[in-house]
């Protein structure tokens, strides 16, 4: 039967008011339901973004049916670890001297402090040059091509440093078949993502291309169907982890999949033991695997016509970027911004870098900050309290398409997580995406000094629009 | 500057919740250095580096909790005293579940997904954005705000109707929907009246007079002023009646409005033609003619709409007044006039109510004769630029030339107050007449306040050796937050006349203008 206006007279009255707050107090009061919303103008009363908005407005059939679909790829995607390979041989146009860098595009002369120490470790590492004095020399001639990882289906945590050496995880989307890659995570301290180039990192990553990767490589090869990533985020989310600042639990739960086919390669025990405690002395170890399973799954949902979900969310210590399903592979940049964090012992605001890393695709495929309320162990970054970790997720609910089906929180009733970022939301409702970061310090090679909360800067969301605007104009 | 180390065994604490409290203590005047960690090897690496690796810290095992401080000398004990209650407090806190407010209309469906009625009160340039959100999502919607432009009520109205949504206003300050007050309404009884108003206090005054003769209402569905004007050719009302004729509740419907434009009329009358229900038709001031050729019953007032509603429910062939009789009407007159002065002759009307003031104006130019207002019915008789009183003066003070800027007088009622003491000046003012408006919405006094305001003119009156005649109705019911018995009794207490309608209220200062004069 068709519905009729007055079936509402037989219904139980259920009000959302906006605006005066007295007219749901009154409506409370004489026992109806009545919920507020905390009402802000559209675009905090940006007359260029409302206008925009309604001129976008008129094609929102043909954009809710290309979200629809974006969202659909997101959750149908199957992102299962299947190899490590040789990042030259793996990454699709990854020759000679490149070096692959965290989204957006930087030029050598305006990149961060740790992005410079972290290209100059890898000019040293893959034996372009002797030092750091001959490697900035040959970066100052132009010697090396820079290209963001983004640009090669991959991505990288912090400075996202790539060099063709380094071995690389090979993540396979199993649904839609495209791959992602990232490397293998170094661990904390003194670490190339974090632009440290020392002898001991540069060692560190030899004994990862010469051993770690290979046996972690022999080892997938040996599994039937690889390990599915989208598995153990699942599992990691119901354990305590959001996957992006809080990996124990993943990592643990890898480990125990991958443990029995590492014993089962021709590595020593000697080896495989080091191996071992490597990843289990590394509690963000996963990051690393859910950062390609992210991306591997973003990628899918990317270049569709009309779409205004939010495929990649990027930064690399002097700008923050975003790519639009249905905008093509341009980066919409703004500033990147301070983080207001926590900071480890002898550290303080003056020492940290500006928001750095791709680990944002974490946000982007709907884990990360956007399920900071499965995570209550570190909800001491975003407030505080547990309340506070829920109403940081539940405020996303807002500026997203869907819920998840595969990634649930315990603490919301197994909600699904917010999932498919919708740029025209963002605007309209002001509220930005929850991005929850670690800090690196602003000179090379000291590391991580803290983690914290990041808001992106409204710049790039306000240049996306208009560029949505531009294109799909009649 | 001078350390100061804590060792507190066995004792567990998350790295984050220790960084959350290092960044408190960090924050005292004099603390340099504060470092709040678990004893493991590195950990006391990172002493080690800072340059904080006391002794006691070096000892220290992996399951106990080192606290560090580095800063003024007198100011350690503190630090490491507000640590200690630190760690202790966030032990021990648990979050209360607090009230959610969600930022948006999507997040409000999240929340509450069964949700079916959106009321909108915000700023007009943004009001029909939100509309048109809910109407997509299936949600009936009550708007409030005005300022909407025209043609977005035309792009609303005709998309609220395709879907089977109501759409009241833009401008609508009543609606009552299941018993629900919505906005400005007054807590009225279910029954099975059903009534759709294009006017705001007409709605109040049609349903709190229904619900005051015992009988109860389904809906009030306000429209918004616009709907019956030529260019939305209501929309809204033709829909809405409908609806309520199909309604298995609703055995009478009653239609408040100024009368619409002459072809609006006639589409509205077309359409009163084809129900099966008795429709009850005022178009305050608009002419019984238009009820010509169809079933519908015509009615003069509120007042008289309200009580041929009622009639009809209990069945009763004669319509029960919930007037007074002449003479009640010419022995209150004659007791107002008894002490006035010889130069007092003119009456003010000092209305909230914007229908109420358009039926005093209209009634009272029938019944006695030509009224000033910033409402006239003729245009000569509006007032000028400076909205001072001329003669004979009835003043709607809810219209923009008052409130710009200012709260609405049924919110804020200085505005009538000040507006009344400035009256008594004028020697020639004899009788005041007032409306007061109960219900939700309203100020939580509104009788208290204009009676204090009522004692002070009445004095200022009796002081030059006049007399005031104040003649009041208040419009609201029993169940209303203010009361309406209560609030009568306020006006009462300082001497006002509170007649039941705002119509009796006329028909008695209609007496005593032709007494004095």
């Amino acid at each position: 039967m068709t519905k009729k206006l007055e079936d509402l007279f037989n219904e139980e009255l259920k009000v959302i008011n906006i605006g005066l707050e007295s007219f749901a107090e009154n409506l409370r009061n004489e026992g109806y339901e009545a919920i507020q919303v905390d009402y802000k103008p559209p675009a905090g009363g940006d007359t260029e973004m409302i206008n925009l908005l309604d001129q976008i407005e008129k094609l929102s059939d043909k954009i809710e049916k290309a979200n629809k679909e974006a969202v659909e790829k997101i959750q149908k995607s199957e992102p299962v670890l299947v190899d490590v390979q040789t990042a030259r041989d793996a990454l699709p146009n990854f020759e000679g001297k490149m070096i692959l860098h965290a989204a957006p595009p930087e030029k050598w002369e305006d990149m961060s402090g740790p992005m410079q120490g972290a290209a100059i470790g890898a000019c040293i590492y893959e034996g372009w040059a002797e030092d750091e004095k001959s490697a900035r020399e040959m970066l100052d001639a132009g010697e090396v091509t820079f290209d963001p990882a983004h640009h090669h289906n991959a991505v990288g945590p912090m400075t996202g440093i790539v060099s063709p050496s380094m071995p690389v995880w090979v993540v396979e989307n199993k649904t839609y078949g495209n791959k992602a890659f990232t490397t293998l995570n170094e661990g904390l301290g003194k670490v190339l993502r974090f632009g440290a180039n020392g002898p001991e990192v540069i060692e560190k990553l030899k004994w990862m291309e010469k051993t770690l990767g290979p046996a972690l490589g022999e080892a997938l090869r040996k599994t039937e169907e690889g390990i599915n990533l989208k598995n153990i985020t699942s599992q990691a989310l119901h354990m305590g982890d959001e996957v992006h600042n809080r990996n124990k639990a993943a990592t643990s739960l890898f480990m125990r999949e991958i443990i029995p086919y590492l014993l089962d390669t021709d590595y020593s025990n000697e080896e495989i033991k080091e191996i071992i405690k490597f990843m289990g002395g590394n509690e963000h170890f996963y990051l690393n695997l859910s950062m390609p399973a992210s991306k591997a799954t973003m990628d899918a949902a990317h270049g569709i016509e009309y779409s205004t979900v939010l495929t990649a969310m990027a930064r690399n210590g002097v700008h923050f970027g975003i790519r639009v399903s249905g905008l093509g592979d341009e980066w919409f940049v703004g500033d990147a911004q301070k983080v207001d964090g926590l900071y480890f012992p002898g550290y303080t605001e003056e020492d940290a870098c500006l928001d750095l890393g791709d680990s944002t695709i974490s946000e982007t495929a709907a884990v990360g900050g956007f399920a900071m309320a499965a995570a209550p162990a570190i909800v001491g970054f975003v407030g505080g309290t547990v309340a506070d970790s829920i109403r940081f997720t539940r405020d996303m609910y807002e500026i997203t398409i869907d819920e998840n089906a595969n990634f649930t929180i315990p603490p919301l009733n197994f909600r699904g997580t917010p999932t498919g970022i919708d740029l025209l939301k963002i605007i309209e409702t002001g509220i930005l995406p929850a991005i929850n970061t670690g800090i690196a310090h602003k000179e090379p090679g000291i590391g991580q000094i803290g983690a914290g909360l990041v808001d992106p800067p409204v710049a790039c969301f306000k240049k996306a629009i208009r560029a949505f605007a531009q294109k799909y104009k009649k | 500057m001078a350390k100061k180390a804590l060792i507190k065994e066995g004792t567990y604490f998350d790295s984050v919740s220790l960084m959350s409290i290092s960044k408190d203590i960090k924050a005292i005047d004099g603390v340099t250095e504060a470092t709040i960690v678990m004893g493991t090897d590195a950990n006391k690496e990172i002493l080690k580096t800072a340059d904080l690796l006391l002794p006691e810290a070096e000892a220290a095992k992996a399951n106990d909790l080192v606290i560090v401080i580095d800063g003024d000398e007198d100011v350690l004990d503190d630090a490491i005293e507000e640590t200690n209650n630190m760690l202790a407090e966030k032990k021990s806190s648990s979050d209360d579940e607090e009230e959610y407010n969600p930022g948006s209309l999507d997040g409000a469906i999240d929340a509450q997904p069964d949700s079916n009625l959106v009321i909108i009160s915000v700023p007009g340039e943004y009001a029909a954005r939100e509309a048109r959100k809910a109407l997509k999502r299936g949600l009936h919607v009550m708007l409030f705000s005005d300022n909407v432009p025209v043609e977005d009520e035309i792009e609303l109205k005709q998309m609220a109707t395709e879907k089977e949504l109501l759409l009241m206003g833009p401008d609508c300050g009543t609606s009552i929907i299941n018993g629900a007050p919505l906005a400005f309404a007054n807590v009225v009884s279910r029954g099975p009246v059903g009534i759709v108003a294009a006017s705001g206090t007409g709605a109040q005054a049609v349903s709190s007079l229904v619900d005051r003769q015992g009988v109860g209402l389904t809906q009030v569905i306000g429209t918004g002023g616009r709907d019956l004007k030529s260019k939305v050719k209501g929309i809204e009302m033709i829909k809405d009646m409908k609806a309520l004729d199909r309604d298995e509740n609703t055995e009478v419907i009653v239609l408040v409005s100024k009368p619409p434009a002459k072809e609006v009329s006639e589409i509205i009358m077309e359409e009163v033609k084809k129900m099966k229900k008795p429709v009850i038709v005022n178009f305050l001031g608009g002419d019984s003619s238009v009820v010509e050729g169809t079933d519908a019953i015509w009615s003069d007032n509120l007042e008289d709409a309200a009580l041929k509603a009622a009639a009809f429910i209990k069945g009763e062939d004669e319509v029960s007044s919930a007037g007074l009789t002449e003479e009640e009407v010419n022995e209150i007159a004659a007791e107002e006039t008894t002490n006035m002065s010889k130069n007092q002759k003119y009456l003010r009307g000092l209305f909230t109510g914007g229908t109420l003031c358009s039926e005093a104006v209209i009634l009272l130019t029938e019944n006695y004769g030509e009224m000033y207002s910033n409402i006239p019915l003729k245009d000569e008789l509006g007032l000028k630029e400076d909205l001072k009183s001329i003669k004979n003066t009835v003043i709607d003070l809810g219209e923009d030339d008052f409130t710009r800027g200012k709260p609405h007088p049924m919110i804020e009622p200085s505005l009538r107050n000040d507006r009344l003491l400035k009256e008594v000046e004028d020697k020639e003012v004899a009788v005041v007449l007032m409306d007061i408006v109960l219900g939700y919405g309203s100020h939580m006094d509104p009788a208290g306040e204009a009676a204090k305001a009522i004692k002070e003119a009445k004095e200022k009156v009796a002081a030059r050796g006049g007399y005031l005649s104040v003649i009041t109705s208040v419009c609201g019911t029993e169940k209303d937050p203010q009361n309406l018995q209560a609030q009568e009794e306020k006006l009462r207490q300082v001497g006002a006349k509170v007649l039941p309608t705002n119509v009796q209220a006329v028909r008695v200062v209609s007496k005593i203008l032709s007494d004095l004069n």
